[in-house]
């Protein structure tokens, strides 16, 4: 009798999480995939075949904007990892007690706020009319108003800004764990500052420094807001090109097979950087 | 470079400079936004002409504020009903998740935990055009198969819902597992000599343990909601919640009304946030 009512109560746990990854997850993926290798060949007729897998390869804006995509990604988590790395050393090792929760909610809170708002707040800086054109023209340092927004370096700035958060956060985690005497001890045996960065500091916040560049490369990949804004009309970036497809153009064959292109780059790279580091999604994610 | 290690006074003063920097890079857009919604101008730009509370009160063209913009007040009512709705679901299903995970042993559980977990590596923007396919796939075939119609399963608050859901419950799951595992088991079997039912003892002692998990998780599931755009963008029919309606605006070019609105988002979502730690931090 006890042993059917738990049995039950299994069931009835299993039953809502079943139904949210096999109905929201797991078919529309197939359901994606299935969609992506059928070609139109009349009104409502579809057959089976790569044809919108081979005009992706054979479009040269279609592959070119994906490597873009892709390298402009792996770009701002390289910068996002250098820029965010000492400041998370600075959080976790330079500060205490009351000033570390300060600095510490003082990089969240700005995360709380919608991209659209991070996003238009760059706009309004970076705008030929904007706040920092104005400024370099009052110090004199340029004659007329400048364009800043609408080129790469741009929507590097607006990535770099959405997703630093991501790399801070599990920085600080790993880095506070490192007890500060094995630091002192490296010091001890004559070490200079770079060797103690290079043989004690960075490998033991491998495992935050991957899971922070998996997380920035995913959302930089994945990102429409921020390189539609601030990079205009030219922006060219892949998740762009998705939307095109689907809402614009209204052919979906070729919209999801970008989309499986992309959802196949991103795991890959994930795939690979788990690999890499030995680690485990379930230990990465998991923690976050 | 610990305090403990001494260091050349320069190079502090150079780390120092470039943390300073950086949280002046942090804060830069959100205050440029808020102090914009306060120019009385009818562009988002300099020159600076003035202080004015137009941009919220403001009723006559152009200087029509956010509280009698109807457009904006509508997606912000729509915003709400999507959160509303996303946070009860994903609590809702992230409790019965964090009991399944921490609660029972079963085979595939190590699997089951890890397809829990993608839903945080597909892009927002796949996850979204992955449902709008399925359900109108779904949709195509139920209208063939019995000639009636499916609105639910086109783009529309229904896709946005089930949308967001589907990725913010992993967030739910997560936070409420992690609090469940520090639960005590034994003040449930006490609860249960003292002749309390399974159900009354998971009621009065488990729930109550789990209530701070479950706030934050909402209030979470709340801002993820709302501040939501590429899986939205993929599924929303003529009803727009608040980011596609500014993301709309914004592309035509907008008054400071949107700073106005923006800056009522920032209050809103800090409060928000840091009361979801509070909240957190103080049961802990």
């Amino acid at each position: 009798m006890r042993a059917d009512a738990s049995r039950l109560g299994f069931y009835l746990l299993l039953a809502p999480i079943l139904l949210w990854l096999v109905v929201l997850i797991i078919l529309p993926h197939i359901g994606l995939f299935v969609v992506s290798i059928s070609e139109k060949v009349g009104p409502r007729e579809y057959e089976t075949g790569f044809a919108n897998y081979a005009a992706f390869f054979t479009e040269p804006l279609y592959w070119r904007t994906f490597a873009r995509t892709a390298i402009m990604s792996i770009a701002a988590t390289a910068l996002t990892l250098i820029l965010g790395f000492p400041i998370a050393y600075y959080i976790a090792k330079l500060t205490r007690g009351r000033t570390k929760t300060t600095l510490f909610l003082m990089c969240m809170i700005p995360f709380w706020v919608s991209e659209l708002v991070r996003t238009f707040g760059w706009m309004i800086l970076l705008r030929e009319t904007g706040v920092i054109s104005n400024a370099l023209q009052s110090l004199g340092l340029v004659s007329g108003p400048v364009e800043l927004l609408y080129n790469d370096a741009a929507i590097m700035v607006g990535l770099v800004y959405t997703s630093i958060l991501f790399m801070v956060v599990p920085l600080v985690t790993t880095l506070d764990s490192l007890d500060d005497s094995l630091i002192e001890a490296g010091y001890d045996l004559g070490a200079s500052s770079t060797a103690v960065m290079r043989e004690i500091v960075i490998p033991h916040a491998m495992p935050g420094i991957v899971s922070g560049c998996i997380v920035v490369f995913m959302l930089s990949l994945g990102n429409y807001l921020t390189p539609i804004l601030l990079g205009g009309k030219d922006s060219l970036w892949f998740t762009g090109m998705i939307y095109t497809q689907f809402i614009t153009r209204f052919n979906w064959e070729l919209g999801s097979a970008f989309g499986f292109l992309l959802l196949a780059l991103s795991s890959l790279v994930i795939f690979v950087g788990l690999k890499l580091s030995r680690q485990s999604l379930t230990d990465t994610m998991g923690r976050a | 470079m610990i305090p403990t290690v001494p260091q050349p006074a320069f190079a502090k003063w150079c780390y120092r400079a470039y943390v300073t920097a950086f949280f002046v890079y942090l804060a830069l857009p959100l205050t440029v936004v808020c102090v914009f919604a306060f120019n009385n101008s009818v562009f988002p730009s300099l020159p600076w002409e003035g202080f004015t509370l137009a941009w919220f009160f403001g009723t006559e063209a152009p200087f029509v504020g956010v509280f009698n913009e109807r457009s904006i007040l509508r997606s912000i009512g729509t915003s709400a009903f999507v959160a509303t709705w996303v946070a009860g679901l994903a609590v809702a299903v992230g409790t019965c998740n964090a009991f399944l995970f921490v609660r029972h042993d079963f085979r595939g559980k190590s699997l089951l935990y890890m397809l829990m977990l993608l839903p945080l590596i597909i892009p927002g923007v796949v996850l979204g055009i992955s449902i709008l396919v399925f359900s109108s796939s779904v949709a195509n075939t139920l209208e063939d198969a019995t000639g009636l119609w499916f609105d639910g399963l086109r783009p529309g608050l229904i896709l946005v819902i089930l949308g967001q859901f589907s990725f913010i419950t992993t967030f739910a799951t997560l936070v409420i597992s992690a609090r469940l595992e520090k639960f005590d088991p034994s003040l449930e079997e006490a609860a249960l000599n003292l002749g309390a039912s399974k159900w009354g003892a998971i009621r009065q002692i488990t729930l109550p343990f789990l209530l701070p998990a479950i706030v934050a998780s909402a209030v979470v599931a709340i801002l993820m909601s709302f501040e939501n755009f590429n899986t939205t963008l993929m599924l929303v029919g003529s009803d727009s919640p608040l980011t596609i309606t500014m993301f709309d605006k914004l592309k035509q070019g907008s008054t400071p009304v949107l700073n106005a609105v923006s800056l009522l988002l920032i209050l809103a979502s800090a409060t928000l946030g840091l009361l979801s730690l509070l909240f957190q931090g103080k049961k802990r």
